[in-house]
């Protein structure tokens, strides 16, 4: 376990470093260079000459890689064009709000999930079954944004069940989790289906499996058979799915935040990119993207506990 | 009578049965129609302000409405539509394409050149999607032509890695090896032998994928970075409506329903689709 | 008479397919006696796998019982309701099953598997572990306590048998039904396997029901054996009558056709002439007909009863 761990760590690591170098080579790679498009071209020379000094653009080229990566390394993200702020206190004080909302999201789907893909396979071609199954693939495919737009418009503005903005007053954890549910569903909605559809068909698998026939062989209770022995397998390809899906799911709350003006990463990510502060827009990618690195590293690591077969192979799903 | 032909009508026939199936085939040649004819259907033209009617319920004279200048939301809609087209047909194509050369090549090729395509892949995937392109767009620009190459960008990794993997369980069997042993090239190899073998769940997968770019870019065109504006898309009609949701609910309502059904109609046809061919291809023989 | 731990009367027993009703089990009778060993021989479609599953009564959902009764200890299981012959499950009745690669759960541990099935007694984990670890020993599991905190793909297929063996035998059942428990093991591992089993029975004393094709573990193991033809039984008695003086034309050909009794290098293997009969379509008369050597014109017109004895074939010309 520990073999796989660090190999997997490791993996991890250079897919990171890697995709901060990429993130580097972008921003040198545009046209222009990168005082004109942050002031915008009409800039004078003298505003980007002291652009370029402040932000050190005018050294050469590894010469900035090494010190982006020195920065990086002490967690300087560098600072905010605009209030001078360091741009990892920003980020840090927006991602709780994106996390919170991402674990609601994940959690709610889950909860909902695995149960209806269990009772579906279970009571295959029942009408829940089959209505999980239609109403599932409806859910997927439709973005999360239009979703949340909807949940909007009707729930929030027409009828006012819900709240439509912002994150809820700070220390009132029940007006916060008001103003959490819409967002979650709409982030979570399609998931339910996702995992739901996935629990059923590994549910339908596993339970043809001989080991499930030795255990009713040996008189296990039915309950015992399905939950600890079938869902304990089927349950699996879930985590696998979910640590992969946060990275969409960072995507989809960004959608979520800027529908129901919630805080997070994602609308500081929108606003910067709009106002071209791009030591922001950098800074907010590579934390979400170190996240996402993150999870689905520890997605693997828990399916593998999960699962001992996984341990062999060492690679990532 | 080719056999290609009978392929066709057996699906056609296996595909009937199906209602979801169905459903799904018809709502996408209604879109799909509705957009190539968006010029002749469109009871206005897009870009006609009219501000004195702004913001407007549903009358005879716009069946959806209008929006907060005044054009007519129906029409924009329709031509929406073919952006939406132009979208996934350029974004797919050009993406199935590099990712099918580049999956056989990770697939088929020698372990260095697999480990680093890999790699590649990996650290692509690694951004999630839309932080990626906010990130692209701050550098070069908001244009629809940006967000068509994000998405190709983006999604040339997940066909490669599929590609790649169904090459390598392809690679071994014993017709490949016979055909290796019989000294032929490799691009003959993959052209004849491999390309076929993939090609069918290639194409479904390519058609389950349209709902996904055609949404990445309303995406994006509603958080502003797509088209711009007066143009209409789909997204950049919700954007509209999205500002003045409190005056009036129609473009909202009118910018959702057509990626709703492009969603479920290509999501339903292409499941059906897959359903129908999945058992298929294992009675052609084939690989297996 | 001793009660028998098993009485076969009658069973008949159909699957519904797309092609008609497959008549798989019809008209069977077997009778197993406390503490002996029982083989049924046969080639694959005789009806074994059905025969086990209408005993334990997990049948597939297509299938359906057409008369007959599995008397266990005089309660027809057949009549049973669902939980009480769950509670038979495991406990007075035990399955160890033939691929030994599958049929144990891959993500338990091999002691969380066997301490699962001790569900009914009232011990505490320490007690069941202790439990589990005698028996491994008992099946001859070198460092049983380590094992049980592996998991199955650790083990060899031998010793997966092994482990299932001892889960088997974990509740003292009555009767004991193998599936062909060695037929996916290599020759030596299913000598030492077979051994342990003849030890294991005579310390625990239960009743077996061994299937087999294998005719020489059978020989080895059983006391008797019941000889099983496309769903019917054609022959059954004492080993040794059954195996020296087999009256049955499939049972003399099956000795025949068994490898361990080729003396002389040879090309062609001998063969049963012909195959199976559809058993979505049976005829009038023996099942066996259109393969026998020494059918008469009877045969064609009436389907042979087993007749009565220690020793009884299904045969209108068996000699006695």
């Amino acid at each position: 376990m520990l073999k796989f761990t660090v190999r997997r760590g490791l993996l991890a690591l250079l897919i990171l470093v890697l995709a901060v170098t990429l993130l580097f080579a972008m921003i040198h790679m545009m046209p222009g260079d990168p005082a004109s498009v942050i002031l915008g071209p009409k800039a004078s020379p003298e505003l980007k000459a002291e652009l370029n000094q402040r932000m050190g653009l005018d050294k050469p080229l590894l010469v900035q890689l090494g010190s982006f990566y020195a920065d990086l390394a002490r967690g300087d993200l560098g600072l905010d064009v605009f209030s001078d702020r360091e741009v990892s206190e920003i980020v840090f004080e927006q991602l709780p709000y994106t996390i919170v909302l991402v674990l609601a999201a994940i959690g709610g789907a889950t909860l909902l999930g695995i149960p209806l893909g269990c009772f579906s396979a279970i009571k295959r071609n029942s009408l829940l079954d089959r209505v999980t199954a239609v109403m599932s693939v409806a859910f997927i495919a439709i973005p999360s944004f239009v979703v949340a737009l909807y949940l909007l418009l009707w729930l929030a503005v027409k009828w006012r069940w819900f709240p439509a903005m912002g994150a809820g007053a700070s220390g009132d954890i029940v007006d916060q989790a008001r103003h959490l549910v819409l967002p979650a569903i709409a982030l979570g909605l399609g998931w339910v289906g996702y995992i739901a559809r996935l629990v059923r068909a590994t549910m339908l698998e596993v339970m043809e499996e001989n080991h499930i026939r030795t255990a009713r062989a040996f008189g296990l209770p039915e309950r015992t058979i399905i939950v600890h022995y079938a869902l304990r397998i089927a349950i699996l390809p879930t985590v696998t799915i979910l640590g992969l899906g946060i990275g969409t799911m960072l995507s989809g709350a960004l959608f979520a935040e800027i529908v129901f003006s919630r805080p997070g990463i994602g609308k500081l990510l929108h606003e910067a990119v709009v106002t071209r502060n791009y030591p922001v827009v950098m800074g907010s990618v590579l934390v979400t993207t170190t996240f996402f690195v993150l999870s689905t590293l520890i997605s693997d690591i828990i399916n593998a506990a999960l699962d001992p077969r996984l341990r062999e192979s060492g690679k990532s799903s | 009578m080719s056999s290609r032909s009978d392929f066709f009508r057996e699906t056609f026939a296996s595909l009937r049965k199906d209602p979801l199936g169905m459903m799904g085939l018809i709502i996408v040649v209604v879109i799909l129609l509705s957009a190539i004819f968006a010029s002749l259907l469109a009871p206005h033209d897009p870009l006609e302000v009219d501000v004195y009617n702004r913001l407007q319920d549903p009358t005879w004279q716009h069946l959806l409405g209008t929006d907060q200048l005044g054009r007519d939301v129906l029409s924009r809609v329709l031509f929406g539509g073919r952006i939406a087209l132009k979208v996934a047909l350029v974004a797919i194509s050009v993406s199935l394409g590099v990712g099918l050369l580049l999956g056989m090549l990770a697939g088929f090729g020698p372990t260095w050149l697999d480990r680093l395509l890999v790699v590649c892949f990996d650290t692509l995937r690694s951004f999630p999607t839309i932080m990626f392109a906010l990130a692209i767009v701050a550098l070069i620009g908001p244009s629809l032509n940006t967000v068509i190459g994000v998405i190709i960008i983006t999604s040339i990794p997940v066909y490669a890695r599929i590609v790649r993997t169904q090459t390598q369980a392809l690679r071994n069997q014993d017709f490949i090896l016979a055909e290796r042993a019989m000294g032929a090239s490799t691009a003959r190899i993959l052209g004849d032998h491999i390309l076929p073998n993939i090609a069918a769940p290639l194409l479904i997968l390519a058609s389950m994928d349209v709902p996904a770019v055609v949404g990445m870019e309303a995406g994006l065109s509603f958080l502003g970075l797509g088209v711009s504006p007066p143009t209409a898309s789909w997204g950049s009609i919700l954007n509209d409506g999205y500002s003045y949701l409190r005056n009036s609910p129609w473009p909202i309502i009118a910018g959702g329903i057509p990626l709703i059904l492009v969603t479920l109609g290509f999501t339903f046809f292409g499941e059906s689709l897959r359903d129908i061919l999945d058992p298929k291809l294992r009675r052609k023989g084939g690989a297996s | 008479m001793t009660t028998p731990v098993l009485d076969i009367r009658d069973l008949s027993v159909s699957y519904h397919t797309d092609r008609g009703l497959l008549r798989a089990l019809r008209h069977v009778n077997i009778q197993i006696q406390p503490g002996r060993i029982i083989g049924i021989v046969g080639e694959s479609g005789c009806g074994k796998s059905t025969l086990i599953a209408a005993i334990i009564r997990l049948l597939a959902p297509n299938a359906q019982i057409d008369g007959g009764s599995v008397l266990f200890r005089r309660n027809d299981l057949l009549g049973l309701d669902p939980e009480d012959m769950r509670a038979l499950r495991g406990d007075e009745i035990s399955l160890v099953f033939q691929d030994p690669m599958t049929s144990l759960n891959p993500v338990m541990t091999i002691g969380r598997q066997m301490t699962n099935i001790q569900y009914r007694e009232n011990r505490s984990k320490a007690q069941m572990l202790a439990r589990a670890t005698s028996l491994l020993e008992r099946v001859g599991i070198a460092d049983p306590a380590e094992q049980l905190k592996r998991y199955p793909h650790h083990l060899s297929g031998g010793m997966r048998q092994r482990v299932a063996i001892a889960m088997a035998l974990m509740t003292e059942p009555a009767l004991l039904i193998a599936d062909e428990p060695t037929t996916a093991l290599d020759a030596t591992l299913e000598v030492q396997i077979i051994h342990r089993l003849q030890q294991l029975q005579r310390d625990f004393g239960c009743a077996i029901l061994f299937i087999s094709h294998h005719l020489g573990v059978i020989a080895e193991l059983c006391d008797e054996v019941v000889v099983m033809y496309a769903g019917e039984v054609v022959e059954s008695g004492t080993t040794r009558d059954v195996f020296l003086k087999a009256r049955h034309p499939y049972t003399r050909k099956l000795l025949e056709c068994d490898p361990a009794r080729i003396e002389q290098a040879t090309r062609n293997l001998p063969v049963i002439a012909g195959k199976l009969p559809d058993l979505v379509d049976i005829r009038e008369g023996c099942v066996f007909r259109s393969r026998c050597d020494s059918s008469i014109d009877r045969c064609a017109r009436q389907r042979p009863a087993l007749d009565g004895g220690d020793h009884c074939a299904a045969c209108h010309v068996a000699g006695q």
